[in-house]
């Protein structure tokens, strides 16, 4: 056996999961999906005490589709965001943003497992779920045995895989608002082999009005210490013309104040490069997917 | 393969020292306490390849160490054990998944096939035969994992082009083949196997 011991408990309600987080506080670790979890208990680069197994706690795993918002539980399988999903969703939709970026997560049999909630709360910097919840701007609903709060991933997100959650706290709920009608998404990521992390992705979403860009969500995996939210870019482009020019001038301004980690797969320079590229694509996939949307 | 019975056959002995799923064990919500009691160790009752099985296990055991170690079904190989090689790929209710990032305990009231459940007595799954006959496999450590994400990925599609089933056994890592005779198997196993 690999990781070393702990203890284990399959509470089967949200109460109950967080009477026993607020028990055991730092000593235990949520496990969900365990696709990334379990390899770190089996390196011992985790050592909890006590591991709180939510697979069996009910109503953490549900799609809710309304006209204004879009609500997915915690445990909502990465799987089921891929198959399940795409039908439920009104079309064009800028949801559509999250089936398609959970493609590039693992590979099938890890998204059979994986959970969209566990992806979030394990906050890795190149992981692609955090850039799409970015874009989206979507709502994270964490509750503990004391109540409940909601944040913006701005503020859920705090670094290299820190998150605002408290050891009590529970992620239960993202809620994703609709776009207005007009946008388009995209999704890009260059990685080394197919289901590796991403050495950069690219989340975008951009509503086009009149001709104008009238609101754009923009976010980086794989360039920094954490998620990257875009919002320089993101001011740059609204109230412009979707134009070829502007997307490349502005891309590369903005990839030009990235300073991604090097690693072995490449310096800085080629993330840069990267993200510059992938950015002015990304930005007119979406624009050309939301003249189709506003159509 | 057939697709294991709904009513499975209880396996006809326990080995020694394991016990049934216990009273203790089986806690219906509202019997319990507000905060539950940690556990170390705990009673699960799964079925693999049409087989039920009951054991307590460690909660630390993983899925994989499981059904090698506790079942005896050494067809499910281990490599990496951080998910990453997909030699330990097996359905759990007809989905493909790492047996190495579950535990045992986990698995409480799931329905596995392994390697093992793909042929029929000495007759070879298409799949399998496919593997043989078009050199899918040279030392064949990868091979149980890859034949069940092939059996996955060829139930849900027909007429998948080279393309397609390369990114289907994306998830398994072979260190022999190139992937060329893979290919070759899962195009030849599309054709005969009848499903």
């Amino acid at each position: 056996m690999k990781p070393a011991p702990f203890d284990y408990l399959a509470p089967t309600t949200i109460e109950e999961t967080l009477d026993v987080l607020a028990e055991h506080g730092d000593e235990a670790k949520v496990l969900a999906g365990g696709q990334s979890l379990v390899p770190m208990l089996n390196f011992r680069l985790a050592r909890p005490a006590v591991l709180v197994d939510i697979n069996h706690v009910a109503g953490l795993d549900g799609i809710e589709v309304a006209a204004d918002s879009l609500t997915l539980g915690a445990a909502v399988r990465q799987r089921a965001l891929e198959t399940r999903l795409p039908g439920q969703l009104p079309r064009p939709s800028a949801w559509g943003l999250l089936p398609e970026a959970v493609g590039y997560v693992g590979h099938q049999q890890i998204r059979a497992r994986g959970t969209l909630g566990g992806s979030l709360a394990h906050a890795d910097p190149a992981a692609e779920l955090p850039a799409a919840v970015t874009a989206l701007g979507a709502t994270l609903c964490l509750r503990s045995a004391d109540g409940q709060r909601e944040v913006g991933p701005d503020e859920f997100f705090e670094g290299f895989f820190t998150t605002c959650l408290a050891p009590e706290e529970l992620l239960v709920a993202i809620r994703v608002p609709a776009w207005p009608a007009g946008t388009g998404t995209s999704f890009l990521e260059v990685s080394r082999r197919r289901g590796d992390f991403a050495q950069v992705a690219v989340a975008a979403a951009i509503t086009v009005a009149d001709g104008r860009i009238t609101r754009a969500g923009i976010a980086l995996a794989g360039v920094a210490g954490g998620t990257v939210h875009a919002r320089e870019l993101e001011d740059g482009l609204v109230g412009q013309a979707p134009a070829a020019g502007t997307f490349a001038e502005l891309a590369a301004d903005y990839a030009a104040t990235l300073d991604p980690p090097p690693d072995v797969h490449g310096p800085a320079e080629y993330r840069r490069a990267l993200a510059a590229h992938l950015l002015e694509r990304a930005l007119t996939e979406a624009t050309g997917r939301s003249s189709a949307a506003a159509a | 393969m057939t697709v294991p019975p709904t009513t499975a056959p209880t396996e006809p002995t326990s080995a020694p020292g394991t016990t049934g799923r216990g009273s203790e064990q089986t806690m219906h919500v509202e019997d319990r306490p507000a905060v539950a009691t940690p556990a170390a160790e705990k009673s699960i009752r799964v079925t693999v390849n049409g087989t039920v099985h009951e054991r307590t296990v460690s909660v630390r055991r993983s899925l994989v160490e499981f059904l090698r170690e506790d079942l005896g079904l050494t067809g499910t190989h281990v490599g990496c054990e951080h998910g990453v090689c997909g030699a330990c790929t097996v359905l759990m209710d007809g989905e493909p998944i790492r047996a190495c990032l579950m535990f045992a305990v986990q698995a409480d009231g799931a329905e596995f096939t392994t390697v093992e459940g793909l042929a029929e007595g000495d007759r070879l799954h298409p799949i399998q035969q496919a593997f043989w006959d078009h050199h899918g496999l040279q030392c064949g450590f990868c091979t149980p994992g890859i034949l069940l994400t092939t059996y996955d990925f060829l139930r849900d599609n027909r007429g998948a082009d080279e393309a397609e089933i390369r990114e289907a056994v994306s998830g398994n890592l072979c260190r022999c083949t190139g992937y060329q005779g893979i290919v070759r198997s899962v195009q030849a196993a599309d054709e005969t196997w009848e499903r």
